[in-house]
């Protein structure tokens, strides 16, 4: 099935929350609302054979987009070999999305990541705690807003920099 | 009356030649702790085998820090690991030193970030510092020789183990 | 008389020889039965994707050295090949480019399994395989230093193809080495495949079904040792793989020793695809022609006044990408290694997401461990074939 169809598919059983389709370098991109996700992403692992979660991640578009963020879920299709990508924006203000760790298992430790750098927070996860920073660390360095040198520290004023 | 000199044995012939035992011995048998952080944890592993061969030097990696008289910070120390090192560290039984292997640990190298610590002088007292992101095998054997070069140099090390006086690490 | 049966917490590491690096695990122990795992990371963790945000496309390639040191040119190809897919140049890759790119890469595979089998034996008490491992890895960083002048960090390749050719002899020396490896991977399972002690530490422990597998996301030799088929070398080629012919090891145990046999038999692969590669090496470019977003060849640089110009503009500009977002994944040694790029039309990557094989595959260590002995953990971090560098990133 080509992407086309999958998408088809998708428009056909949730019509009002594919907000927008884009195809860009051969990759499909599916933008879903965040109500939704979960059941689209059941739909997409039982009903069109994305049986892999291959990554999840966050991206911050401060200044750029409204809503500020995005959550992307980078699907494999392991017998068809096909990759698909869904999005969901996600509020500053409202920064919370369902896990999807119960659709697959290896969102847990990605959602983790993803609350810890990005600091968005994923509801109903068994075990929300901050994974690559110290547990007592402040602030979600991944967001736009966050200092690369961090906030205690004065920024390096070489060229590069 | 002027300045206070520091409390040794002296510095005279059977002295000096006792300092010289204990140093040789100290320098011929550096016992590294097996702890690697990154990238330069691996070259230091290729310094401990078949080609460049560690132990001729006497240098045999020991997995605790209480049996171990060197710390070779291989790798970049981030925020999180800083205490962690420093626990090490307090492990070690004198005498001890530290080698920075590598850009990372001797000033955090490329990674200029806010959970990377500038340099693991930071932390700890730092004896030799190695340059290059990995310094090669040759690298680190120098540093090695340079350290032993520092250890063989100390005085009152014999004054210093039964009780009298402190080891001087840089004398005139 | 009623036993007081407690369960006890033990910490393994960060400071341990065989959690290859700096994972820490803490481990709650009924006597010797591991009844809970729970690995805590990012001990190592430098900020690469946020340092990258800062960086010009070009500037990147160095970083990625860095996240799996064991592997460096698998990463940087994963890279490239993400960049060259965002701006579109992928069928302009020059023959030459690509067939050194497949050679540096199997050299790399081989590289990284050496280091995995070495640490993995030494970790299960065969001190031997080390020692012989290290020797033919050293080979290779002989030859990585031929060609990029490093021993690891190799920043060989670049956006539209490699910074410089192979040096001269090289070939003959790399055929010399494919040659020789085989009879090396003899050597290696001669010390371990039939010896007992490798078998009762290996054979059984760590099992995984392949569903479980899937769901836990695991990839690369570890999910094919469950019995999955699956290579991106051969279902979604990158850099020419598809004219390469070669066979994807399966196995239906999942265990680990079914993971060593998978690691094994890919090495003897990987020495195959190199011999390949080497028949298929024709002189010719090793950079794309695209002036505004390709390195020109050095020599235009010294010689040509629109060479010197589009060299500077790249390397102190850098190439704005069009507004968009790829993600590229390659079957690394560790398994597949993803690089999700999202560009806003700056020089500079607005997100850049590494997937790391190694965070994804280590998630699966509690499920391995649990319920088994307390020396079996050791083998399963052999067996998962981390490395922290990626994994912490």
């Amino acid at each position: 099935m080509s992407d086309q169809a999958i998408v088809e598919k998708l428009k056909a059983k949730f019509s009002s929350a594919v907000l927008d389709v884009v195809e860009h370098r051969g990759e499909t991109t599916v933008t879903v609302e965040k109500e939704r996700i979960v059941e689209v992403c059941t739909f997409m692992r039982d009903d069109c054979g994305y049986n892999f979660l291959c990554d999840l991640c966050g991206v911050d578009y401060l200044g750029k987009l409204t809503p500020r963020f995005m959550v992307v879920y980078n699907l494999y299709n392991i017998t068809t070999k096909q990759r698909i990508r869904i999005k969901i924006p996600v509020a500053e203000e409202d920064a919370n999305v369902d896990t999807v760790s119960t659709v697959w298992g290896t969102a847990n430790w990605h959602e983790r990541e993803c609350w810890d750098l990005m600091g968005i927070s994923f509801n109903g996860h068994p075990d929300l705690r901050r994974i690559l920073m110290p547990a007592d660390w402040e602030g979600h360095p991944l967001r736009k807003d966050y200092p690369l040198q961090g906030p205690d520290r004065e920024p390096y004023q070489g060229r590069l920099s | 009356m002027g300045i206070e000199q520091p409390k040794t044995l002296g510095s005279g012939f059977v002295v000096t030649s006792l300092d010289k035992l204990v140093n040789w011995s100290r320098a011929s048998s550096m016992w590294p702790l097996t702890f690697g952080l990154a990238c330069c944890a691996i070259e230091m592993m290729a310094t401990g085998a078949a080609r460049f061969d560690l132990d001729r030097m006497g240098i045999l990696f020991r997995a605790s820090p209480r049996q171990s008289d060197v710390l070779i910070i291989a790798g970049t120390v981030t925020k999180k690991m800083a205490p962690v090192i420093k626990v090490l560290y307090e492990q070690m039984p004198e005498p001890k030193y530290v080698i920075a292997m590598g850009a990372c640990a001797c000033s955090g190298g490329i990674f200029d970030t806010y959970s990377v610590v500038q340099g693991v002088d930071e932390v700890l007292p730092v004896d030799v510092y190695i340059p290059g992101c990995p310094p090669r095998p040759e690298g680190l054997l120098y540093g090695l020789m340079k350290l032993q070069d520092k250890i063989r140099a100390e005085r009152n090390t014999f004054g210093a183990v039964i009780g009298i006086g402190e080891v001087i690490h840089h004398p005139a | 008389m009623a036993f007081n049966t407690e369960t006890m917490v033990i910490n393994m590491g960060p400071q341990h020889p065989s959690t290859h690096g700096v994972l820490q695990l803490i481990l709650e122990l009924d006597g010797e039965i591991v009844q809970k795992a729970t690995p805590h990371i990012g001990f190592l963790h430098r900020g690469t994707e946020k340092l990258s945000e800062y960086r010009t496309y070009h500037q990147i390639i160095p970083l990625t050295d860095r996240l799996d040191y064991l592997a460096p040119m698998s990463n940087n190809l994963g890279y490239v090949l993400a960049v060259e897919k965002l701006l579109g140049i992928t069928d302009k890759i020059p023959e030459r480019a690509k067939v050194i790119r497949v050679l540096m890469n199997e050299l790399t595979r081989l590289k990284s399994h050496l280091v995995w089998m070495a640490c993995h034996a030494l970790d299960i008490g065969a001190m031997t395989v080390f020692l012989y491992c290290f020797r033919e890895r050293e080979d290779i960083t002989d030859i990585y230093e031929k060609v990029s002048g490093a021993r690891m960090t190799s920043n060989y390749f670049r956006v539209g193809g490699l910074s410089a050719d192979l040096p001269e002899g090289l070939e003959q020396d790399i055929r010399a080495f494919a040659e020789s490896m085989p009879g090396h991977i003899e050597t290696y399972e001669g010390l371990l495949t039939g010896n007992r002690i490798w078998q009762k530490r290996t054979i059984g422990v760590g099992h995984i079904s392949a569903e479980a597998a899937i769901d836990i996301g695991i990839t690369g030799p570890a999910l094919r040792a469950s019995g999955v088929d699956w290579d991106l070398r051969r279902d979604n080629p990158y850099s020419g793989y598809e004219d390469y012919d070669f066979e994807v090891p399966v196995f239906e145990e999942g265990d680990t020793f079914a993971r060593y046999k998978a690691r094994l038999d890919e090495m003897r692969q990987a020495s195959l695809i190199i011999l390949q590669a080497l028949d298929k090496l024709k002189p010719g470019p090793i950079l794309a022609d695209c002036p505004k977003v390709v390195l020109p060849p050095k020599q235009d640089v010294v010689e040509s006044i629109e060479g010197l110009i589009h060299h500077f503009k790249i390397i102190s500009e850098g190439f704005s990408p069009e507004p968009g977002e790829v993600y590229q994944g390659v079957e690394a040694p560790k398994g597949e290694l993803g690089f999700y790029l999202v560009s806003d039309g700056s020089p500079k990557p607005l997100r850049m997401k590494v997937r790391p094989p190694s965070f994804v595959n280590l998630q699966g260590l509690p499920q391995m461990v649990e319920g088994k002995l307390l020396a079996d953990v050791v083998a399963v971090i052999g067996t998962l074939d981390i490395v922290l560098g990626e994994i912490d990133r």
